[in-house]
């Protein structure tokens, strides 16, 4: 029952929402619809912390601890995120960036994209995985390039063919998967896609087929990870968006899309018996943080400075997934959990910066603490938070991987201290200007509702200090889930 | 040797012709003609697919030869005829690199396409198995095509072929995926479609053409 409403209230909004998306009060219906939703998914993760994992719908479906905390992570952001797009959108409306046209499609597809991540987080049918992930991509291509200027079409077109070359890699891949599986589960029905079935006989997959499919698979949902070298889209999308798409792209999206590697890559190394996959994991993660934390000084506008900043935290990630272990993917949850809330956090910010100052050039961005210290604020601590600084969050994590990988591949530790001292001094030589730099503009009459802001980062300091029982036993369980090291 | 039975020497005729295709798409440079090429395609792998349903007498097999039939020969090419009309594309400009260099490259992937098909048809236990190989090559040279090709129609054109390649891997090698799988690629698929229509119009509002060239230089970079 919650699974259903978990599913199928973004969908009823999206319909609602294609009808009334330019209403005086289409907003508030936004909000409702995501409050429901998130509601839903409180409901479905108190189930799995009383009962524990279980499937529904002929094992069509399944939460266990690794899915349920990104179902609840993602209904959180998405419930914030439209918070945070009410007053925005007005402000957009304002300036006559927004017309009632977009403002339809907006919150149509804003529903929408909410409703398939939810599917490709709860579905048990790696076909179906697919579908919803390339649903997934398809709601969100028309509002990328929703403002229609020169740089959002050219980011919107890549976003699409890129990102669709892409996931047919994982299609091929995931059709290389059903082969082998039917060989050992049998075509009748359609269990031979289904992961809980998979993940039962994975020691009887064939190993070489399977290993042809990692490689497509992590090849396809790898670009939708944004890893290098296929992180070239993601920049574009990032920037050239409205601010609340941003924050639940680089938030949720890539989120989404490294769970799929991740359960991939559970079935290819049970059958494999070896530890390739977890090494080409390591491999793409590490080329990312690199190739990511030095493209930061490259950056002359706000939002793809943070998008090359989530480059760089996805490649952590995958790196600590590949690291594998119970501490290495303990850190690699913490961070998806704690990345998704400051960054959408940050480019929450970044976005009332920018409506602010007319512009999203750095150059162009000073002295917000003085114009409008909320936002100024905002945007510093979020930017701190990201960079690990320590009582947040994301200091945690990033100190377990660092020591996990300075015990286990100590070759690695210096690249890392390395990059995440670039992304620092990067991300911070830009930032502080634009907080405390001189300006010539005076405090502004509107004064933005950044709570969303100030509860992320609330949220990531606690984490930072004290991570719930509950959401430490969901760890421990996805972590000895997904294996490894 | 048995001599194979003469549905399956059709069967892999028609294999042959779609690689036949796959070749003749990556050398054209009319648009209108690609798109005829592709929905030629599209009719030879409905015709495969309705010999394979026909000789298992799967069901499943049927509906999706009926919806190869009815997307890929008719809605597809119909819906890109009439955008080819409307935004006057008749022409792709020069490939970046040109035809003979192209096809020499399209001969080195087949010869690839086979090699990583040798233990994905060692397994699959389909009568048509040896088609896998055409179908990785397939998905291969529609790549080469998309990233040789500067017009957004060609790319679009190309995506839509490795598509197909996709679709012929799925159903040598296991007689097609579940039917909800193929059905919701389906949908994913035509969703593109619509969104990829969209997308000309607006492309073509703002920069009077639909040559990719334009596209570049608006980054925040230096």
């Amino acid at each position: 029952m919650d699974l259903l409403l978990v599913l199928a209230t973004p969908l009823a909004g999206a319909l609602v929402l294609a009808f009334f998306g330019a209403h005086r009060r289409a907003p508030e219906i936004n909000v409702a619809f995501s409050l429901v939703v998130f509601a839903a998914a409180c409901a479905l993760s108190v189930r799995v912390v009383m009962h524990g994992a279980a499937t529904f719908g002929d094992d069509q479906f399944f939460v266990d601890p690794f899915n349920v905390f990104l179902v609840a992570l993602t209904a959180f952001v998405g419930l914030t995120t439209a918070l945070f797009s009410r007053p925005y959108m007005r402000i957009e409306m304002a300036d006559r960036r927004m017309t009632s046209g977009r403002l339809r499609l907006y919150h149509a597809m804003y529903q929408l994209f909410i409703g398939t991540m939810l599917l490709a987080l709860t579905t048990n049918n790696l076909g179906l995985m697919w579908v919803a992930m390339e649903a997934a991509t398809l709601s969100t291509v028309l509002l990328v390039s929703l403002y229609r200027t020169p740089a959002s079409l050219e980011a919107g077109w890549k976003y699409f063919i890129l990102c669709g070359v892409g996931i047919a890699q994982a299609l091929f891949g995931t059709i290389l998967l059903y082969i082998a599986a039917e060989k050992v589960l049998g075509a009748e029905g359609v269990s031979a896609l289904l992961w809980t079935h998979l993940d039962a006989v994975k020691g009887q997959l064939e190993p070489r087929v399977l290993s042809i499919a990692f490689v497509f698979l992590l090849v396809g949902y790898g670009t939708k990870v944004g890893l290098v070298p296929l992180h070239n889209w993601l920049p574009d999308a990032h920037a050239e968006g409205p601010t609340p798409i941003s924050a639940v792209l680089s938030g949720l999206l890539l989120n989404v899309a490294i769970y799929a590697v991740v359960r991939c890559k559970v079935l290819v190394e049970g059958s494999l018996h070896s530890a390739w996959p977890s090494a080409m994991l390591m491999g793409f993660g590490l080329a990312s943080v690199v190739v990511a934390s030095f493209s930061l000084w490259r950056q002359r506008d706000i939002k793809r400075l943070f998008a090359y900043s989530s480059i760089e935290h996805m490649g952590i990630i995958t790196f600590a997934f590949g690291m594998g272990g119970p501490v290495a993917n303990f850190a690699a949850l913490l961070h998806m959990t704690v990345h998704s809330l400051t960054k959408s956090a940050i480019f929450f910010s970044a976005g009332h910066a920018a409506q602010k100052s007319g512009s999203q050039s750095i150059e162009q961005i000073r002295g917000l603490a003085t114009i409008s210290p909320t936002v100024g604020w905002g945007l510093m601590i979020g930017s701190l938070a990201i960079l690990g600084v320590p009582p947040f969050g994301v200091f945690a994590s990033e100190f377990l991987i660092l020591t996990t990988a300075m015990r286990d591949h100590p070759w690695a530790t210096p690249i890392l201290l390395v990059c995440f001292a670039v992304a620092f001094a990067a991300i911070l030589a830009r930032v502080q200007p634009m907080v405390f730099g001189d300006t010539k503009m005076r405090r502004l009459p509107h004064s933005p509702a950044l709570v969303p802001v100030f509860v992320h980062l609330g949220i990531v300091l606690l984490l930072g200090l004290f991570v719930p029982p509950f959401l430490a036993s969901w760890y421990h369980a996805a972590a000895r889930l997904i294996g490894g090291g | 040797m048995p001599p194979i039975p003469f549905v399956m020497q059709l069967l892999n005729s028609l294999a042959a012709l779609l690689l036949l295709l796959s070749f003749a798409m990556l050398a054209q440079r009319r648009v209108v003609t690609l798109v005829n090429l592709f929905a030629l395609q599209g009719g030879v792998l409905c015709a495969a697919t309705l010999l394979l349903a026909w000789r298992t007498g799967d069901g499943n097999l049927y509906l999706s030869a009926a919806l190869t039939f009815a997307v890929k020969v008719l809605v597809m090419p119909w819906v890109l005829h009439r955008m080819i009309r409307r935004l006057g594309v008749y022409w792709d400009t020069e490939p970046l690199l040109n035809i003979p260099g192209t096809m020499l490259v399209g001969v080195l992937l087949v010869v690839f396409s086979f090699g990583l098909a040798q233990p994905i048809s060692a397994l699959a236990s389909t009568a048509t198995r040896s088609a896998v190989g055409i179908a990785i090559a397939v998905i291969l040279l529609a790549f080469l095509t998309m990233i040789t090709r500067r017009k957004a129609m060609s790319q679009v054109v190309g995506f839509l072929s490795m598509e197909n390649g996709l679709f012929f891997g799925a159903m040598s090698a296991t007689y097609g995926m579940p039917m909800i799988v193929e059905l919701g690629v389906a949908l994913d698929v035509l969703v593109a479609m619509v969104v990829m229509g969209v997308f000309f119009f607006q492309i073509r509002e703002q920069f009077d053409s639909l040559d990719l060239d334009r596209l570049e230089s608006h980054k925040g970079e230096r």
